[in-house]
């Protein structure tokens, strides 16, 4: 089974650490990432820019409008993803408390994956 | 990230927030920044073992609110009470705390905090070492460092600055928009202040000054996330992300100036040139042109081009021309100049810059542009005798050294026409 791990942290937070900081928490989580790949576990990842870059079309109305930020306005953001194929909830629970140790605070939604197209990009 | 690390990068992140929301309480810088350390102690010591709460900000304002209280309360009991309007908003402080701090309830009181750092009799560096000190909570010794001066004279500058504020008037009344406006003009071009004093820099400072372009950004992505929807914002973040997307490739080993044309781009931050080329395309969107969205249009072209030869010298010619006519300034026609050499040849850009030459008599990068674009036409003589004019100008041992090679070049090569040693954009 599929499971998307949802990263939420305050970007207040994370747009505060120092590159250093920022380069120490992707090195640990990279060491975790490795770990999952080399079991076959892992899928597509991905950090998003914050939510000041973030851009979204309401399409609620027949005239769909383009509205500055993220579509909703929470105290923690999201700000990436993890695929993680996984036989139980157990499973990608202690792999939540693992990438969690590298990088402390917010939270991680885990959301069963429904339909999931691998995709395909140029670069 | 060791615990107290962790805990110390939420203190800072809700500082603003914080300091922001105790000052328009008490209505003193002084009585807020002491309340705000009093709660950062009581963080650290409860936050290790409850862990941190969910709402950082909310916790310091609330515990920061209640010792200053505490506070006054005990020197009641020994001088008469203050005034009723030093410890203003007490009765529905409770009413408030119980709900979750709103980020949208506190921006008029960020931008406050901000905007009183800017105050228009501060001189320029006082207003960015105001800001560094009370909003970005730098140490004195920090800001002394990254000014290059000794930790008691900048705290003297400090503490002038804040005498100078408390005596003038801080607007504590909610800004109606034409003011909102203002203000946010007013802190953009305090932050911009601030980016630059750490980019004018040369490699010896370079370790020093370099959190003033980290804490500019800091601070231009907090005015952001308090007006996401303002395009010139947007731009000014993109402006700074992209130059600083560069830094590493600023200097070299020997710690001389790479200028944009030499600079190994690899060594660029993409990450930075993708947030800042997100933000500016975000900006453009809105059709409300501004200066920051030019400059930062400009700086996207640089950062867009794979190679110096494959930057796009009209169109960025044709933005200068804009930023002209938003801010007319012999500068920006210098600048626009040193596009038009790289785009129609150093004989229209070198007719462009005579007029300005009074004007600019005094500017180290007239005479180095104007030397360069005669190098191009083949003028030594008259290229070595801007060089020299440069040299004598210039502010900082860098920018000397980077003008002296220019020199040892044209010895090296008689009166042969060199390609071009200035670029629109600054290194």
């Amino acid at each position: 089974m599929q499971y998307a791990i949802l990263c939420y942290h305050d970007e207040k937070v994370t747009c505060a650490w120092s590159k250093e900081q920022d380069d120490a928490v992707m090195a640990k989580l990279g060491g975790v990432m490795d770990k999952l790949s080399r079991q076959g576990k892992l899928g597509p990842v991905a950090r998003l820019l914050p939510t000041t870059a973030a851009t979204t079309l309401r399409k609620d109305r027949e005239q769909p409008i383009v509205i500055d930020g993220p579509f909703a306005e929470t105290k923690e953001q999201l700000l990436g993803f993890y695929i993680v194929d996984c036989q139980s909830l157990d499973e990608v629970l202690d792999i939540a408390r693992e990438l969690g140790a590298a990088n402390p605070g917010g939270a991680y939604e885990i959301r069963p994956v429904g339909v999931f197209f691998s995709g395909k990009t140029a670069a | 990230m060791s615990d107290t690390g962790w805990i110390s990068n939420v203190l800072t992140a809700a500082r603003p927030q914080a300091v922001a929301a105790l000052l328009r309480y008490f209505r003193d810088l002084d009585t807020a920044e002491e309340a705000y350390q009093e709660a950062c102690l009581r963080a650290l010591k409860a936050w290790p073992t409850n862990g941190p709460p969910r709402d950082a900000a909310s916790w310091l304002i609330m515990v920061g609110k209640n010792s200053a209280i505490d506070h006054v309360r005990r020197q009641r009991r020994l001088q008469p009470l203050p005034p009723d309007e030093v410890i203003s908003d007490l009765s529905d402080a409770e009413a408030e705390l119980a709900d979750r701090v709103d980020e949208a309830d506190y921006r008029d009181d960020i931008l406050r905090l901000l905007f009183v750092c800017c105050h228009p009799e501060l001189p320029a560096t006082q207003q960015i070492a105001l800001a560094l000190r009370i909003v970005s909570g730098l140490s004195v010794r920090q800001i002394a460092n990254a000014f290059l001066v000794s930790e008691a004279a900048m705290e003297q500058r400090i503490t002038r600055a804040k005498a100078r504020i408390g005596a003038g008037q801080v607007p504590f009344e909610a800004p109606g928009p034409i003011e909102r406006a203002e203000r946010l003009a007013a802190v953009a071009a305090m932050v911009y202040l601030v980016f630059n004093e750490g980019y004018t820099t040369n490699v010896a400072e370079k370790g020093a000054r370099a959190p003033l372009c980290e804490e500019a950004i800091r601070l231009c992505r907090l005015l952001l996330r308090l007006f996401p929807t303002e395009p010139e914002i947007m731009a000014l973040t993109a402006l700074l992300l992209l130059q600083h997307a560069r830094a590493d490739a600023r200097f070299d080993a020997d710690g001389m100036v790479v200028l944009l044309e030499e600079q190994d781009r690899s060594r660029w931050n993409g990450k930075l040139i993708a947030e800042g080329l997100a933000l500016v395309e975000k900006a453009l969107r809105h059709r409300q042109p501004g200066p920051y969205q030019v400059q930062a249009a400009i700086a996207a072209l640089h950062a867009r081009a794979p190679r110096f030869e494959d930057t796009d010298w009209n169109e960025i010619e044709l933005l200068y021309g804009t930023l002209e006519r938003m801010q007319p300034s012999p500068v920006i026609t210098l600048n626009r100049a040193v596009a038009v050499s790289m785009s129609r040849g150093p004989e229209a850009a070198l007719a462009m810059i005579e007029p300005l030459a009074q004007k600019l008599n005094g500017y180290f990068y007239f005479h180095g542009a104007r030397g360069a674009f005669l190098k191009k036409l083949g003028r030594a003589d008259e290229a070595r005798i801007a060089f020299d004019r440069a040299i004598a100008l210039a502010n900082t041992p860098a920018e000397a050294d980077h003008i002296r090679r220019q020199i040892d070049r044209l010895a090296a090569t008689g009166s042969e026409p060199l390609r071009g040693t200035m670029s629109g954009a600054r290194p």
